[in-house]
């Protein structure tokens, strides 16, 4: 049967990881490589690499370290941040990404969607979508959820399902950072709308959301930050409290 | 052990390379039909859309070699259902080394089918110290149905073969080297058959 994925959000920065890390027996926890391996023992079941110094500097920085992890790690791992064109994915799939995340880039020239589909393939393309409710609607945010715009989250959704992405990201830029739950309606409107799978970010406090983000919220897999770098929830516990009810993961 | 991982513009290889070298080995790339006849064993990696892979195939001559090697031949991915007879995908003919069609999934709320499934109904020496129902990592929107030469089996929306096998040519539905130890194993089996 198909699990549920769990997946830490790794944010990047110069190469290294960024955010008040705190995780158990890591002499490093600034070196994202050591991290992820360490994830990838507690049964993680994909890592995400978010580049939040994006600049054309750091693509090299990026890059190589994308090829160390890839080096180490036997898990499936996206990276993200600032790109913007099929020269920026060629390099990070080059060095060994499995999948790549647009956002930005994507909104403002939905062709990019199209021309990396068909260079790379729908299963290395993943949009991700930053949106929080403005009179009511559902709006894509860009930079990082800072500057609003008028694009309709589920219409960007179905767009984007069309021109061929693999998979949607979505953030709630409203739960982003406040541990109290996924937006778990908004979700399931999204799996309504798209036949291509969704991964739930921004929210996560407790092992019940991520639950309920599975089972309100219909996602196919659970992203999160802080709860795992802080170790406020293990991996291995956390799978062992969703599948008690009964949601399939890998354990 | 010469181990040749066949690089024909397919996607993107570099993560086989590393299960590999995490292994212990350093397998070669290369698209030279010559060089690839002359290795120990083979990898025939794959991803994005099966008839535009095939046609780089056909361009570099490798869809005649290909079902003409003696040695054992891995294919992974898309490599697997480039090996059957045909794929619906593009509508293109495959090598016809499986005796099956490759088909889009139906009837399923989600395609592609992206993540960790579970595996049964092992029967290879591929699969050796590999127990049932472990699971392994997928990104596939076309699969390949039952049939005799399946070894190994998966469900999504029904079931579906997660590995085949003819002779000396194997074909994995799966990556095995993003399918952690349990992926890790497959391959090493691999190179000791």
């Amino acid at each position: 049967m198909l699990t549920k994925r769990i997946i830490p959000c790794l944010d990047i920065k110069d190469g290294r990881t960024v955010k008040g890390i705190n995780f158990v027996d890591l002499r490093d926890a600034g070196d994202p490589v050591a991290l992820a391996a360490a994830y990838a023992s507690q049964g993680a079941d994909e890592l995400v690499f978010l580049d939040i110094s994006a600049t054309e500097e750091n693509r090299k920085t990026l890059a190589q370290l994308v090829r160390r992890v890839a080096e180490r790690i036997d898990i499936p791992f996206t990276v993200g941040g600032g790109i913007s064109s099929v020269a920026d994915v060629d390099l990070l799939l080059h060095n060994g990404a499995d999948k790549v995340s647009v956002n930005s880039a994507a909104v403002r020239n939905p062709g990019l969607i199209d021309d990396l589909v068909a260079k790379f393939g729908s299963q290395c393309i993943v949009v991700a979508l930053d949106a929080r409710r403005v009179g009511g609607e559902w709006k894509i945010h860009l930079v990082g959820g800072k500057v609003p715009t008028e694009v309709e989250l589920f219409t960007w959704a179905r767009e984007v399902a069309d021109r061929g992405a693999g998979e949607l990201l979505f953030t709630s830029m409203e739960h982003d950072g406040t541990k109290g739950g996924f937006a778990n309606e908004a979700l399931k409107t999204l799996a309504g709308q798209v036949s291509i799978p969704v991964i739930a970010s921004g929210g996560a406090g407790t092992m019940a959301h991520f639950a309920d983000a599975f089972l309100l919220g219909e996602a196919d897999a659970a992203l999160a930050a802080s709860v795992f770098h802080f170790n406020e929830i293990p991996i291995p516990e956390l799978k062992e409290y969703l599948k008690d009810r009964g949601i399939p993961v890998r354990i | 052990m010469d181990l040749v991982i066949i690089n024909y513009g397919a996607g993107n290889i570099q993560s086989i390379r590393f299960a590999f070298e995490r292994l212990g080995f350093s397998p070669e790339l290369s698209a030279d039909p010559d060089r690839i006849s002359r290795a120990d064993k083979i990898i025939f990696p794959g991803v994005g859309e099966a008839s535009s892979a095939m046609a780089k195939l056909k361009q570099s001559g490798l869809d005649r070699l290909i079902p003409e090697l003696k040695q054992p031949v891995l294919g992974i991915c898309l490599g697997m259902q480039l090996m059957c007879r045909r794929s619906e995908e593009g509508g293109t003919p495959g090598l016809g080394i499986f005796d099956v069609d490759v088909v889009r999934f139906t009837g399923v709320p989600k395609v592609p089918q992206i993540g960790w499934n579970s595996i049964r109904n092992l029967a290879s020496p591929l699969f050796q110290g590999v127990g049932e129902d472990e699971y392994i990592y997928l990104v596939h929107s076309y699969f390949a149905p039952l049939g005799a030469q399946t070894i190994a089996t998966s469900e999504y929306g029904g079931p579906y073969s997660a590995a085949l096998a003819e002779g000396n040519f194997f074909g994995v539905q799966f990556h095995p080297e993003k399918s952690g130890k349990t992926g890790a194993r497959i391959l090493k089996n691999f190179l000791e058959i």
